[in-house]
């Protein structure tokens, strides 16, 4: 067997179950450790998360329990790889010069990135002496562990407001709404790039009101670019059922695209850049 | 040629390496010799000297050898080294079947230890090839592209030590095998561009097939990502890619209603084809190639 340490961590579509039953609880870990991480996947081509042609890395861990989440195999650092921060940066300048030709950069996203934020800053200051653009894929429900210094090699972030009204929130997710808005505010008083998020779930997520009220918040932000409506799809749903879990959204329709088009209208009308 | 067979239950990687390079050593020759008498053939019975006496200038003469099935070949020696692979053999001893423990990287996700293994054997075969004289001193070269050859070359090939089943195509040109580049068609691109095209002057052949939900943000948005990623894979020391853009709903619905889809060209290792006009097990293999989407 070779000695080299693993870098294939598989793909993104696999099941990725107990691959590191020494890793700490998710939700008892701070996230101090920066000469390792642990890491769910990564993927290239992307051409979604962010401008260009990108490589995205999923990070493991998480504290939300998303409904709808497609990839609940992130949510334990147990379910990840541990990968060497030397490691994933030499990784990482494989695909630099590609990413650099097609105008990309670095995605990490998970899991949620600031799970571990010693691992993740690191992996972006490398991303940023490597001369690529980076984006951070966050729900913010942990963005005050972003400090300045962090966000200061993050170009752009991609934030997740999964919903406006904070009951339908703690429902979606089972954590509070408000450090995610607490943290787009930061985000907006830095000027920092930001691409909002908005996951449309039929009967769960869709309510015009729900919709309006995350419209209202972004709307007078200069620094949002985008306003992105993501359907909802049902491609995770074999991983709720692989791993056992109750997947409560199994008889929920994807949008009709004239329910994703009012959406966009709503937003829109409230004055943001929506796609 | 003859080597003596491998005996041992456990593949070991120096003594397959050794063996196979042997055989490449024998198929080498054995290749040239045969092109060799092709050519002189062709000369013989008029054909080449009547082509080229239209040409009024001094023509570069090559002699093109090919590989197929790289992937193939590169994937089950990396797997021979990186994991355990076990020889399951029949009645009279013959190698059936093999039993892959462990994981092993696979070509076609930029990965050096795999990678490079593919980039040795084309180098290898190459300076093998030119160890012997050709023809009207044709100047040797090779190519990574077969079309469809090699659906039918793996139809009489046995089971490979890399887990493809016995008849299974092998991928097409420089390809990594259909699903096994697991991280993305940039992945891909940085290990086919590592083959030295200076040892495959015939041409390398990377066939990469995207759906159009990449592209269906803004048509305009996908048409400049698309001239990224070929600048970026030639940058890169690429030789040559397709890139399609359609959906395995499309061609599925083609395969079963071939007259609403007369025009539905793909292209395939350099060649624009005509999906409908392809045999059935054709097109279930261009249907099995990676396919990348995203959501």
């Amino acid at each position: 067997m070779a000695e080299t340490e693993s870098i294939e961590v598989g793909s993104r579509h696999d099941l990725h179950v107990r691959r590191s039953p020494d890793a700490p609880d998710t939700a008892e870990y701070d996230g101090r450790e920066g000469a390792y991480g642990w890491l769910h996947s990564f993927e290239t081509g992307s051409t979604v998360d962010g401008p260009g042609i990108r490589i995205t890395v999923f990070m493991s861990g998480c504290l939300l329990r998303c409904l709808y989440c497609h990839n609940p195999d992130t949510w334990h650092l147990k379910d990840g790889t541990r990968i060497g921060l030397e490691h994933a940066v030499r990784r990482l300048a494989d695909f630099a010069p590609m990413l650099r030709a097609m105008g990309g950069g670095l995605t990490i996203s998970g899991g949620e990135p600031l799970v571990q934020p010693a691992f993740t800053r690191c992996l972006f200051a490398a991303a940023k002496r490597m001369g690529l653009h980076t984006a951070l894929d966050t729900s913010g429900f942990l963005g005050a562990r972003a400090d300045d210094d962090y966000l200061a090699n993050v170009d752009l972030v991609l934030l997740d407001i999964k919903s406006g009204d904070p009951d339908t929130y703690r429902h979606v997710t089972g954590k509070e709404l408000e450090p995610t808005l607490h943290f787009a505010e930061r985000l907006a008083a830095a000027r920092k790039p930001v691409w909002i998020r908005y996951v449309l779930v039929p009967g769960v997520t869709d309510d015009p009101s729900n919709v309006g009220k995350v419209a209202r918040f972004v709307a007078p932000m200069k620094n949002v670019e985008w306003v992105e409506v993501l359907p909802f799809h049902q491609m995770g749903s074999f991983k709720w059922k692989s791993l056992g879990l109750d997947y409560k959204l199994s008889e929920t329709a994807a949008p009709t695209s004239d329910q994703v088009q009012r959406a966009l209208k709503i937003f829109r009308d409230a004055g943001c850049r929506a796609r | 040629m003859v080597t003596a067979p491998v005996t041992s239950d456990i593949l070991e990687y120096d003594e397959v390496f050794a063996k196979f390079d042997a055989t490449m050593e024998w198929l080498a020759r054995t290749y040239v010799h045969a092109l060799n008498c092709i050519h002189y053939m062709h000369d013989k019975y008029f054909y080449e000297r009547l082509e080229m006496a239209l040409h009024d200038s001094d023509i570069l003469r090559t002699m093109a050898c090919g590989i197929a099935g790289l992937s193939v070949a590169a994937d089950s020696l990396s797997a021979i080294k990186y994991a355990k692979v076990h020889v399951i053999r029949d009645d009279r001893g013959l190698a059936v079947d093999y039993r892959i423990e462990g994981d092993f990287p696979k070509y076609g996700n930029a990965d050096p230890r795999v990678d490079d293994i593919a980039v040795n054997l084309v180098s290898r075969f190459m300076a093998k090839i030119r160890k012997h004289p050709t023809y009207r001193n044709a100047t040797h070269t090779q190519s990574v592209l077969t079309i469809t050859s090699n659906v039918v070359y793996g139809k009489h090939t046995g089971a490979t030590p890399d887990g493809r089943r016995k008849g299974e195509p092998f991928a097409p040109g420089a390809n990594p095998m259909h699903g096994r580049d697991s991280h993305g068609w940039l992945a891909s691109c940085i290990s086919v561009a590592k083959l030295p095209y200076a040892d495959a002057q015939d041409g390398i052949s990377y066939t990469v097939s995207i759906s159009p939900s990449l592209t269906q943000r803004d048509s305009e948005g996908g048409l400049d990502n698309a001239v990224k990623a070929f600048d970026a894979y030639f940058g890169q020391g690429g030789f040559h890619m397709n890139l399609n853009v359609l959906s395995v709903d499309t061609l599925k619905d083609a395969m079963e209603h071939p007259d609403k889809y007369p025009q539905l060209t793909i292209r395939v290792s350099g060649y624009a084809v005509n999906f409908v006009r392809l045999t059935r097990e054709q097109q279930l293999d261009v249907i099995s190639r990676t396919m990348h989407t995203k959501y």
